[in-house]
């Protein structure tokens, strides 16, 4: 017991300091890593005369993207920008598909039919705990090129589908371009804008709002005249000879990707739908029962809405894994990003920008998905005081 | 209930008979009989098609030729046997473990002493491991020579044995270096075994499905302290670390794990000296641990955030430094939190494996499968769909396991309930 109270901290215990000295040798030794990779990859290519920068966007790809008119001689740009559009097709098409599938089962597997909830149980716990390659290599190998039979012996789904193993075509419609989508858009935000019309003035009169079946029909109604401005017409496919015409013919491979990732993906969104309804408290669905509410209205206007509160981010994260997991489509031969970028690798694009391009590229998808969630789970969120 | 019967049945307490079984889960409605009716019918053409796959249209011949390809893929002949000694090895040293902890568990009173073995307690690990029993049977059934018998016997033999010293080893009192020595040489078994295979054969020849399950579990065991760093990292008071961690988790979570094993395998000799650059198998290993460690510390920052504040401020309050806060008090409790998650990123893991296959070409179980198909013997005769459903059953067989045994461990965790 000195009694001397020293004025100072000794520099070595004094918090500020150390707390700035772990975060300095935190970042130096980030740093001194980053420096150290960035180095050897300087000079590797260096001495292999690869080139680090952007240049080989503009030359040629030198290779035919299956089912796009795009031509061998156009830039890489180009094929990453079809790679690009490819991975969106199917990341839409997958997500909402799954979403329907898992949802079904997923109020499957609370049904109160014994066998009803059993099967949507098996189908979970089977395909939950299976790898999606595994899913993947059976789409194309067994599904596609074992079940669907050759193009001579095609099945006619009623004329509107023909299916072998040359691919699944479907009814398409004829016309100039992306206009159709232009109308979707505008009818979309139309049929958004009379939906808040129609709960006004259900706010005002007490009437029936029905908000839904009126955003649907100005939908409806502004893509019937999209169809008819741009001069849009059906064609169905038909089979000539030893291939289809008309319609769109849908790629084995985008078949057997689309299959997989549904399948595996709808396992999982089951699951989260199951939690989701259970988390809803017992006493909404006894209420809905109780004001006499049929099952399906029970389901529908009061159960529902409550668990995809829930849902959203968990099923945000599910369609962030089935976004990233289409990057595997490229293992049989589905021109996402991927494959587009491992062919051009291959054809001697270098390596490590195209890559990085490519990660980049997921990781802004990645991200806008997941600001659509954000947002939507916002606007869904319960207002709390 | 609506639609039920409104007097309540006579038998309301007993079993309910058959017709009325049948009629509350099958038949409420008469669009519950319809759903019954298409369903049944549904799942019994199911049922039939996959019985009649089974034992009668499907060829086995491909399995059982190639169970060795598939299970263990290229690994020299001289050596299979030191795989057999780890398996056995491994079994006792689990066994052990389990005995061991079983005994401390005992001792503090979280379970109760009994320890006969009881009809009861028979009757819940049989339930709890007859699956992979079966399969293990049937893998030993299709392999057709003793050696595995002889392994997976053996194997029985050292794991009952170490779940039955394991709780001595544990009441025995020895002095503080006895037991450090028995610590480090418990916790060097796997290494020593790791080396044991390692250095005889190299990684070139792994395959099968021993391949899958090793990249699962060197990555899952390495990518463990960096999950908890970075969780941490990410809940820092420091700015500059945070902002690091949270950089690195977000942008892995952002990229597809198959492009992050394409980049690894043709460009991460760009990154290191050529002295340094790894195998094939070491690649994925990598890739695998950096990828799994950003999804880890999302899970260990989740168990970081159900820690209640009190058990932070208690901890400072008793004095203990941050260091000892965090190891002694914040993270065994955030950690056990969060077991059940833990364990499902360890199952997305172990079936992640296969892409190493179709990245980076590795000789792994779907690999195989494909592969097989190719084979002389075999070849155009469409049987991919049974080296897939082999292949199929085995993962399903594993993660279904796993997924089981971490809800049993939920709930005897109590995870939520005090």
């Amino acid at each position: 017991m000195t009694g001397v109270v020293s004025a100072r901290v000794p520099l070595w215990r004094d918090v500020r300091v150390l707390k700035w000295a772990l975060q300095l040798a935190v970042v130096g030794l980030v740093a001194a890593l980053l420096v150290w990779l960035y180095g050897n990859y300087v000079e590797n290519t260096a001495e292999q005369n690869i080139p680090t920068d952007l240049g080989f966007l503009d030359n040629p790809a030198n290779f035919q993207i299956t089912g796009n008119p795009l031509s061998q001689n156009a830039p890489v740009r180009d094929a990453l920008y079809e790679g690009l559009l490819n991975t969106l097709r199917i990341s839409v098409v997958g997500v909402v598909a799954a979403t329907l599938l898992g949802t079904i089962i997923g109020i499957a597997r609370l049904s109160k039919n014994w066998l009803v909830s059993k099967l949507a149980a098996v189908y979970v716990e089977a395909v939950r705990n299976v790898p999606l390659a595994l899913f993947l290599v059976a789409g194309l190998l067994v599904v596609v090129l074992g079940v669907f039979p050759t193009i001579q012996e095609a099945w006619d789904l009623g004329g509107l589908v023909i299916v072998s193993n040359r691919g699944v075509a479907v009814p398409w419609f004829d016309g100039a371009g992306y206009g159709l989508l232009m109308f979707a858009l505008v009818g979309v935000v139309t049929g958004l804008a009379v939906a808040r019309w129609r709960r006004s003035v259900s706010d005002r009169t007490g009437a029936l709002a029905r908000s839904g079946l009126w955003a649907g029909g100005a939908l409806l109604l502004v893509m019937t005249i999209g169809w008819f401005a741009f001069g849009y017409s059906w064609t169905l496919p038909e089979l000539d000879g030893r291939r289809t015409v008309g319609g769109m013919r849908v790629d084995p491979s985008f078949f057997a990707l689309f299959f997989a990732l549904v399948i595996y993906t709808a396992s999982h969104i089951a699951e989260i739908v199951r939690g989701s309804i259970q988390a809803v408290p017992r006493g909404q669905g006894e209420a809905a029962d109780a004001v006499a509410l049929s099952g399906f209205q029970r389901m529908w206007y009061v159960v529902l809405p409550q668990a995809f509160r829930i849902a959203i981010p968990p099923i945000g994260n599910q369609y962030l894994n089935l976004i990233k997991n289409s990057s595997l489509g490229a293992a049989i031969g589905y021109y996402d990003i991927t494959l587009v970028a491992q062919t051009t690798v291959g054809n001697g694009s270098p390596a490590v920008p195209v890559f990085t391009l490519t990660m980049l590229l997921y990781i802004s998808i990645s991200l806008v998905t997941s600001v659509i969630v954000n947002y939507a789970n916002r606007r869904m969120a319960l207002v709390e005081r | 209930m609506r639609g039920g019967p409104l007097r309540q049945p006579s038998h309301a307490h007993g079993r309910p008979t058959a017709r009325v079984w049948l009629r509350r889960n099958l038949f409420r409605t008469p669009l519950d009989g319809v759903l019954t009716v298409v369903f049944g019918a549904i799942s019994i053409w199911l049922l039939y098609k996959t019985l009649s796959f089974i034992f009668v249209t499907g060829r086995w011949d491909i399995i059982r030729v190639n169970l060795r390809l598939l299970m263990i893929g290229r690994f020299p002949e001289v050596h299979v046997l030191r795989i057999a000694v780890t398996m056995v090895a491994l079994a006792g040293w689990v066994g052990l473990l389990a005995g061991f902890v079983r005994g401390r568990q005992v001792r503090s009173g979280k379970v109760p002493a009994d320890d006969r073995f009881t009809l009861g307690r028979a009757a819940d690990i049989a339930e709890r491991l007859w699956l992979p029993a079966v399969v293990i049977l049937l893998l030993l059934l299709l392999s057709g020579t003793p050696g595995p018998w002889i392994t997976a016997g053996l194997g029985v033999v050292a794991a009952v044995a170490g779940r039955l010293i394991g709780p001595a080893l544990g009441r025995q009192t020895f002095g503080t270096v006895a037991t450090a020595a028995l610590f480090t040489a418990l916790g060097a078994v796997p290494i020593v075994l790791y080396f044991y295979v390692v250095t005889a054969v190299g990684f070139d020849d792994w395959g099968g499905f021993m391949l899958n399950i090793f990249l699962a579990v060197c990555s899952i065991v390495l990518c463990f302290p960096l999950g908890v760093l970075l969780a941490l990292g990410r809940r820092s008071a420091l700015p500059l670390v945070r902002v690091v961690a949270t950089a690195y988790i977000e942008l892995v979570r952002g990229a597809p794990l198959f492009v992050l094993l394409l980049l690894a395998n043709v460009a991460l000799g760009f990154f290191v000296p050529d002295t340094l650059a790894p195998s094939t198998s070491t690649r994925a290993i990598v890739v695998f641990t950096l990828f799994t460690a950003a999804y880890m510390a999302e899970i260990i920052r989740g168990g970081l955030q159900s820690v209640p504040r009190g058990q932070f401020e208690a901890a400072k309050a008793v004095g203990l430094s941050p260091v000892r806060q965090t190891g002694y008090i914040v993270l065994p409790q955030a950690l056990r939190n969060v077991i059940p998650a833990q364990i499902g990123q360890l199952i997305s893991l172990f079936k992640d494996t296969t892409l190493a296959g179709i990245a980076m070409g590795l000789f792994e179980m779907l690999n195989v499968s494909q592969a097989i198909t190719a084979q002389e013997d075999f070849r155009g005769q469409g049987l991919i769909g049974e080296t897939l459903t082999f292949t199929a059953l085995l993962f399903w067989t594993v993660a279904y396991t796993m997924s089981r045994e971490s809800q049993r461990l939920e709930k005897r965790l109590g995870v939520g309930v005090r």
